[in-house]
This record gives C-alpha cells, sequence and structure tokens, in this order.
C-alpha cells in the first residue's frame, strides 16, 4: 500500500473513492440539500407567478395606495391593501409592547438572578409557551381573553367595551405567543457574556442592576436586537390566533378595540373559501402570499445581519 | 437622615443613603424582573386552565371514537342516549393528524438526514454551501401560512394530488424541514472526530464510516430533533388549511391510499373554534384537549430518548 506520494489527508474529506454506492451516496446527500434551496425557489416562483396574473388586472398604485380592501364584492370591488397591513401592524405592534418589556425581563431574571433550580423549571415552562399550537391561542383568546376585556370594558371608565373579535385580543395573545421567542435568544446571550467582564464592574463597585443593565444587556445587544426582529417577523407571519380573535373586517380603525383582518386572516378567509383557480380571489391569495414573504423575508436578513455585524467576539 | 452627597467633596465618603437607594432600586428591579418571569408562567396556567375547564366533561370515549357532527347537542354527553345517529366526535381528524405525521416523518427522516449528513460530512467550504446554509436559516423564518400556498399551488394543483393527505404531508414535511436538519446537523457535529479517524483509519470508506460509525452515534440527538418537530407539525393549522384539509370527514383517511381528502385535528378545531354557538366552545376546547395530549406524548418520547442516550446523563 504504500507510496511515494503524501499521504491522504481523510480528516475531513474521507476516503471517497470506493464502490460506486460510495460515490451515489455523496450525489444522493446533496440532492437533499438541494431540496431546500428547491423549494425557495419554488415558494418565490408560485408566490411570482400568482402575483402577475393578480397585477395585470390591479394595478400596483391602487394596491399599495388605496385605503379600501373588498376585493370579492360583486359590483366595483377594490383592491387597496393598506387596510390589512394596517391590521397586521396594529396585531405586531401591540404584541411587541408585550414581549419586548416581558421577554428581556424574564432573560434578565433568568440569566443574571435566577437560582439554577428556579431556572430549570422556569426555562422548560416557557419552551413550553413557544411548543403550543397557534390554534390553541386563538381559542384562548376568544374563550377567555376577549370575555374578561369586555368585562373590564364595562366597569373601567373611558375603556369601551371590544365586540365579539378585536385587535387588542389578538396582540395579547400573539405577544404571550412570541414571548419565548425574545427571552431563550436574549437569554443565550446574555449567559455568553464573560464573568470577568461583570466581575470587573463588581470590582468598581457595581450593584447587580448595574452590572444587569449596564454591562450585561449593552454588551448582548446584538443578540437581544436580533431576537426582537425575528419575534417580531413571526408576529407579522402569525395566522390562526389573529384568525379567531381579531377577526375579519379590513379596516384602517386606530381604535384597538375594534374589528380588523390581518394578511394572513385575509388568506385563511379565502383558503377556506371557495375562491375558483383563475378568480380574482384566488389570485389576490398570492400577491398578499408574496406581500407577507418580502415583508418577513426583510426582516429575517436584517435579523442575521444585526447579529452578524454587531457580534461581540469573546475569548 | 442626611442627605449630602459623595460628589460634594473629593474624598470618598460613604454615604449610607445613596447605598440605601441602589439597594431598594436593585430590589424593585428584581421584582420586575421576576415579575416578568411570571407573566409566561401564569399565562400558560391560565390557557390550560381555561381551555380543561372548557373540555370538562364533553370529552368521552365516544368523543374519540366517533365521527364529528353539524349538531352541537350530539357532542354533549347528557344527550348520548337519545340520537338516532350516534354521538358527535373527532375520530377521523385524530387518525387523519397520526397518518398525517407518519408520513411526514418518513419523508422527513430521508431529506433531513441526507441534507445535514450532506452539509457537515460532504458539502466543501464554499460559495455554494454557505448559501445552503443561509437559506436554510431563512426558510424557518417562513410564515407557514406561506407553505400552504406552496403546497397548493405545486402539490394540490400543479402534480394533481388533490387536497389529499400526501399533499399535506408533503407540505408539512417542507415546513418543518429547516429546523430538522439544522437539529440534525448539531447531533452529526457532536461526533467526535477521533471515531471518524479510527473507523478510517481501518480502511472504511466515507459511506461506510457514516453508515457504522457515524450515524448510530448521532441518532439518538437526531430522533430527537425529529420528534419535537413534528410535535410541531401536528399542531400546525394554516398550511393544511390552505392546502384543503377537510372538515367534518366521516371516514379516516387510508395510509394505504395517500391521494384520497384528509382531515387533520388543528383544521376541525379551527372549524369548531369559529363556529357562533356557545357550545361549540366546549367541543372545540376537548378537542385541543386530544391535541395537546397527543403532543405531550411526543413531547415525552423525545425527552425520554434525550435523556436515556446523552452522555452527560
Amino acid at each position: 500500500m504504500s507510496t511515494d506520494t503524501e499521504p491522504m489527508d481523510l480528516s475531513r474529506d474521507g476516503n471517497d473513492v470506493g464502490t460506486i454506492g460510495d460515490r451515489l451516496a455523496r450525489y444522493i446527500f446533496f440532492a437533499c440539500a438541494f431540496v431546500t434551496v428547491a423549494t425557495t425557489l419554488a415558494i418565490i416562483v408560485v408566490l411570482v407567478d400568482g402575483a402577475i396574473d393578480f397585477f395585470a388586472q390591479v394595478s400596483f398604485l391602487e394596491f399599495f395606495t388605496e385605503t379600501n380592501w373588498s376585493p370579492r364584492a360583486a359590483d366595483n370591488p377594490s383592491f387597496g391593501v393598506l387596510p390589512l397591513v394596517w391590521g397586521t401592524l396594529m396585531i405586531t405592534v401591540g404584541a411587541a409592547l408585550i414581549a419586548v418589556p416581558v421577554g428581556t425581563l424574564t432573560a434578565i431574571y433568568l440569566s443574571e438572578y435566577a437560582d439554577p433550580r428556579v431556572r430549570k423549571v422556569a426555562k422548560p415552562t416557557l419552551e413550553i409557551l413557544a411548543g403550543i399550537p397557534t390554534i390553541v391561542y386563538g381559542f384562548f383568546a376568544v374563550s377567555f381573553i376577549t370575555p374578561y376585556l369586555q368585562v373590564l370594558g364595562e366597569n373601567v371608565a373611558f375603556m369601551p367595551v371590544p365586540g365579539t373579535f378585536n385587535a387588542v385580543a389578538g396582540a395579547i395573545v400573539v405577544g404571550i405567543m412570541i414571548i419565548p421567542m425574545v427571552s431563550s435568544i436574549s437569554e443565550d446571550a446574555m449567559s455568553s457574556v464573560p464573568d470577568s467582564l461583570r466581575n470587573a464592574a463588581y470590582g468598581l463597585g457595581a450593584t447587580k442592576f448595574e452590572v444587569s443593565t449596564q454591562v450585561v444587556l449593552p454588551a448582548s445587544l446584538s443578540g437581544i436586537l436580533a431576537a426582537y426582529v425575528l419575534a417580531i417577523s413571526r408576529a407579522i407571519g402569525e395566522t390562526m390566533a389573529v384568525t379567531l380573535a381579531a377577526g375579519a373586517l379590513p379596516q384602517m380603525t386606530r381604535n384597538p378595540f375594534e374589528e380588523i383582518q390581518t394578511m394572513t386572516a385575509y388568506m385563511v378567509e379565502i383558503g377556506t373559501g371557495d375562491a375558483s383557480v383563475g378568480s380574482i380571489g384566488y389570485q389576490s391569495l398570492f400577491a398578499i402570499g408574496l406581500t407577507l414573504f418580502v415583508m418577513t423575508f426583510l426582516m429575517n436578513v436584517f435579523s442575521m445581519w444585526i447579529r452578524s455585524r454587531y457580534r461581540e467576539e469573546y475569548q | 437622615m442626611s442627605t449630602q452627597t459623595a460628589d460634594e467633596t473629593d474624598e470618598f465618603e460613604f454615604d449610607e443613603s445613596a447605598v440605601k437607594r441602589k439597594r431598594q432600586l436593585g430590589k424593585v428591579f428584581l421584582g420586575l424582573c421576576f415579575a416578568a418571569t411570571m407573566v409566561g408562567v401564569v399565562a400558560l396556567i391560565a390557557l390550560l386552565y381555561d381551555v380543561v375547564s372548557e373540555a370538562w366533561g364533553w370529552l368521552t370515549w365516544e368523543f374519540l371514537t366517533y365521527p364529528p357532527s353539524q349538531i352541537v347537542e350530539h357532542y354533549n354527553p347528557a344527550n348520548y342516549g337519545n340520537l338516532p345517529t350516534g354521538p358527535g366526535g373527532m375520530y377521523p381528524m385524530i387518525i387523519g393528524s397520526i397518518y398525517l405525521i407518519t408520513l411526514t416523518a418518513i419523508f422527513t427522516l430521508f431529506l433531513g438526514v441526507g441534507a445535514a449528513i450532506y452539509l457537515e460530512e460532504y458539502a466543501p467550504e464554499n460559495l455554494l454551501t454557505r448559501f445552503i446554509e443561509a437559506n436554510i436559516s431563512n426558510l424557518a423564518g417562513v410564515p407557514s401560512i406561506v407553505y400552504g400556498l406552496l403546497g397548493l399551488a405545486v402539490f394540490v394543483r400543479a402534480m394533481q394530488t388533490g387536497a389529499s393527505l400526501i399533499a399535506g404531508a408533503l407540505t408539512l414535511t417542507l415546513l418543518i424541514l429547516p429546523i430538522v436538519i439544522v437539529q440534525s446537523q448539531e447531533s452529526l457535529r457532536a461526533v467526535p472526530d477521533s471515531m471518524r479517524q479510527a473507523s478510517y483509519g481501518t480502511g472504511a470508506t466515507k459511506w461506510q464510516t457514516i453508515r457504522n460509525v457515524i450515524l448510530p452515534e448521532a441518532v439518538p440527538g437526531i430522533m430527537t430533533g425529529i420528534i419535537l418537530s413534528l410535535s410541531r407539525a401536528i399542531g400546525e393549522t394554516a398550511p393544511i388549511l390552505m392546502v384543503g384539509a377537510a372538515t367534518t370527514l366521516f371516514a379516516p383517511p387510508s395510509l394505504t391510499d395517500p391521494t384520497g381528502p384528509f382531515g387533520a385535528m388543528p383544521m376541525q378545531i379551527f372549524e369548531w373554534a369559529k363556529l357562533p354557538e356557545e357550545n361549540f366552545q366546549h367541543v372545540a376546547a376537548a378537542g385541543i384537549v386530544v391535541l395537546l395530549t397527543l403532543l405531550l406524548l411526543m413531547n415525552a418520547v423525545a425527552i425520554y430518548i434525550r435523556n436515556k442516550y446523552d452522555p452527560r446523563g
């Protein structure tokens, strides 16, 4: 076996020169990996293809500037997507107002304060929240949160009584749903801040509060911001909870206790209806889907960029 | 209590009130952080309490073994005695969900593990590999309803599978594939290089090394990841809704003929939950309890596998 040439370096490449089966394995595995690329291509092709059919009948200008969305009106249908985007934004902003402070403080507690035994219980408990199907959150909003809001509305001055469907209940459940996303990614970022930084601050006489908010928080800021962006992206794409809780009335109201419709909820409405292939309702599905895809895609890329751009390297 | 502050003089002076204030601030902050952590925990307890209390009395053996009905009285156990058509339940949907997850598991196992093996063991460090990996993390962030649209256009329409079990399973496979690949990659990466070297040292080829050494070592981690992803998939409503999961289906789909219509639990729960009649809330809650129980069982299996094979105990 010995030759004069350099010995083969098998550490990573391995001995990939065997039988046909050996060579075949490589191509089969590559094909599996390529399925993911094909999926992305297929998503883009499907959405763009459907959207082209839609925009052949509806102008871009109308779609992105008009404020009335009634695509299936028998006479004079109108295709301004803004009410749906507005509804989505209401849910997203509301959810972020809940999840960002709660998730961040939770992460600080788990990373800086919590007894290991408490953390061992609290962390998996929060992870259960992340594993609950979104349809269950929708049910929870309708059967628990909205009735409570209605009781509150009747008894608290200046608070309107929300209807069966309202944006607030949707925003609250979506907020609860994304708390674990904010807290677990932020906690990972905070835990990876080296103890030497904390000890240096303590050595200067800093209190635990000062260490947490003025040392650990800034040091892990990139991870925390990336978590916010990811969680908000999730809230934009969330479907079942907002369909059940927030309703199906596309309108640009500023009152969060009123019924609204999000982009995803509209897609469900068409998906469960009987929009026939080729109808404008069916095509609008792809135009909305493309808008949603582009929005979440940009946010996901932005989140990855924050992470790589501001990543602190610790030895 | 004196209110003099330390900055009046350059010399260090112990200021008791400032320390006290800081201590109080620290306590308030700790209280705030603890309260925030409790928000999540309390929400979870409220959610589970709400679901179980609504389902109480409506979740019976008959609910698990009979097909659904349009009439809410058929679900109420008090009426079981005088029903000509039999009680209402979610049997076809339970079976439908189990079949859906079985097919998804088979597809995911091959595609996910195959892709992870390529990326960890074969892929050269080049632009294409980096592109594939970036693409996978992007796919993980695509909303599930967009996958539903993909399934509708590609499987249901273009491949003409119709709104079938196979279309649903393929859609769910693509949905969870990014997560499965990343988790499988981590399991493969955890296999020490010395084991690869030892295998090559005995003259084994690359494929033999993967098959006989690397995979057996990584299987527990891979299985844990796949089961957890499947438990996520079983609760997904939006994608199967877009693909066209049926509701009020009276017979379960057939695993031997996956081209027929199918119903699944989350879709049926959605149908019940949006019905205006108040009592359907109880029926939806009973369905949710069944769904969450199945989910919990799958998670328990995953945790069992992880604990049993985790070398760290």
